[in-house]
């Protein structure tokens, strides 16, 4: 469409190349989410991993912390136009879950405490590029932003990165998640925005 | 009903009115819109003749098949946008609209002879996806029981005055934050919690519940009414951003 909106200025000196098209720098963090927000405690936690033949792999909060936290700095993406850039993160990369599972299935359902599920291709998770996270900004995540733990996959829109994080289901399929069932695209590439479908 | 696409579409401002002392009631004409249910949100993208584009999300004020899209926006100060549609935006503008969006925060009337109650819970301009839902099933056949409790900073700051006292079909409860209403025997404060479990429907009703405004506004009113006992999965919320 070809019009301008003349009056319309806009927060200049702000447009920086790693902003992907639609979406505005913030210095808070915002939270999107669609219901309460949990309170999940790590002496409760668990993660399981669920192939698509039914075997389970799971880890509890201290199984977790000795696969090995890793610093991670990261540009993030919300759906909702506002992207943070540089942010520290802490968390383990689903290579080392991945490690011991046997799987030819190429998509996952994540699964969240509150009943959340999101997809995601299996490739999107592996190869160093998605994290079980549990800090962020050098603090604990807190439960509005998703703690005690939750995916961390900062190539995609940040309703992938599925806050309060208990499990991942194996499937054959691409079968939509929560919010992909309301709406909003299988993938969520933000460089191509795939917002909605 | 078939959800209806999200595209973008070319708007017309055909009307705009003073809400409050700081906000716009904005009323856009869209040849293209395939209508909305009550209570979804559109995405507004601005462009600067430069060409620089900003984008963010206004709840739709009004329902149906028609194609008179009814927003109503806040300033936020030092916002980008909002500023922009409250102050700058004339009759006769375009602006582009994405939408509609949101099919989880909604209300449709229910084909259930008797529906589940229906519980509103608004902060500051949060009451439009909230309105939306009251005015919608103000107009259909269903007979679920409505109520709206909504937390304003005084009475001048109301949206929707007019539209909320005319409601028939929905007991409205207003708390003020800032100043009440001369005569008003609650003192001025925030919502608190035992106002929150005396003026909503309780969990033994098993209402549905949408809760709306800025986001610490929902975290603390969706965390007390998991405290009362409603389950999790009947608490719908959306938040519209800010730290409080
Ligand atoms: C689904 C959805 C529906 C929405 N519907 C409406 C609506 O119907 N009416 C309406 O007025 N707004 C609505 N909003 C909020 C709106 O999208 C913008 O966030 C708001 O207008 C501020 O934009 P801005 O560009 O002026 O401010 P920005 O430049 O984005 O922000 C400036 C500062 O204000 C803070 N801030 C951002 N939003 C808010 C807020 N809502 N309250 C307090 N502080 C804030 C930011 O954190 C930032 O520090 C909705 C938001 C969402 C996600």
């Amino acid at each position: 469409m070809s019009f301008v909106n003349s009056g319309f200025t806009g927060r200049r000196g702000q447009r920086d190349e790693r902003l992907p098209p639609g979406q505005t720098l913030v210095e808070d963090w915002p939270v999107l989410s669609a219901g309460p927000t949990p309170q999940v405690s790590t002496a409760d936690w668990t993660f399981t991993i669920t192939t698509e033949d039914g075997a389970e792999h799971r880890w509890s909060w201290d199984d977790l912390t000795g696969l090995g936290i890793e610093d991670v700095t990261t540009d993030i993406h919300c759906v909702t136009h506002w992207s943070k850039l540089a942010m520290p993160w802490r968390g383990v990369p689903l290579d080392a879950f991945f490690a011991d599972v046997d799987t030819s299935a190429d998509y996952v359902m994540a699964h969240c405490h509150g009943g959340y599920t999101t997809n995601v291709p299996l490739e999107d998770l592996l190869d160093g590029r998605a994290w079980v996270a549990v800090e962020a900004e050098g603090e604990p995540l807190t439960p509005e932003h998703g703690g005690p733990a939750r995916l961390l996959v900062p190539h995609l829109y940040f309703w992938k990165s599925a806050k309060w994080l208990r499990g991942l289901q194996l499937m054959p399929d691409n079968d939509p998640g929560f919010w992909e069932q309301h709406g909003y695209h299988l993938r969520g590439d933000p460089w191509q925005e795939e917002r909605y479908w | 009903m078939t959800p209806r696409r999200a595209a973008w579409h070319r708007a017309t401002v055909v009307s705009v009115t003073a809400e409050t002392a700081t906000a716009r009631r904005i009323e856009l004409e869209v040849p293209t819109w395939p209508g909305n249910e009550a209570g979804s949100h559109v995405d507004i993208r601005l462009t600067a003749p430069d060409g620089y584009q900003a984008t963010r999300s206004y709840s739709v004020a009004s329902s149906g098949p028609g194609t008179r899209l009814v927003l109503a926006v806040d300033e936020v100060v030092d916002g980008e946008v909002s500023p922009f549609l409250v102050r700058v935006l004339a009759v006769g503008d375009s602006v582009e609209v994405h939408g509609p969006l949101g099919r989880f925060f909604v209300w449709t009337p229910s084909a259930d002879p008797d529906p589940a109650p229906v519980q509103l819970v608004a902060g500051g301009s949060g009451v439009v996806p909230l309105y939306a839902m009251a005015a919608a099933h103000e107009r259909s056949d269903d007979g679920s029981e409505f109520r709206l409790l909504y937390s304003v900073r005084t009475p001048d700051d109301v949206f929707f005055r007019r539209e909320l006292a005319a409601l028939r079909r929905t007991r409205v409860d207003l708390v003020h934050t800032r100043s009440a209403p001369e005569g008003d025997r609650r003192p001025p404060r925030r919502l608190v919690r035992e106002e929150l479990d005396r003026l909503t429907l309780g969990p033994a009703l098993a209402p549905r519940i949408f809760v709306c405004g800025s986001t610490p506004f929902v975290e603390t009113v969706s965390r007390w009414l998991l405290e009362a006992g409603h389950a999790p999965a009947a608490v719908r919320t959306e938040r519209f951003g800010g730290s409080g």
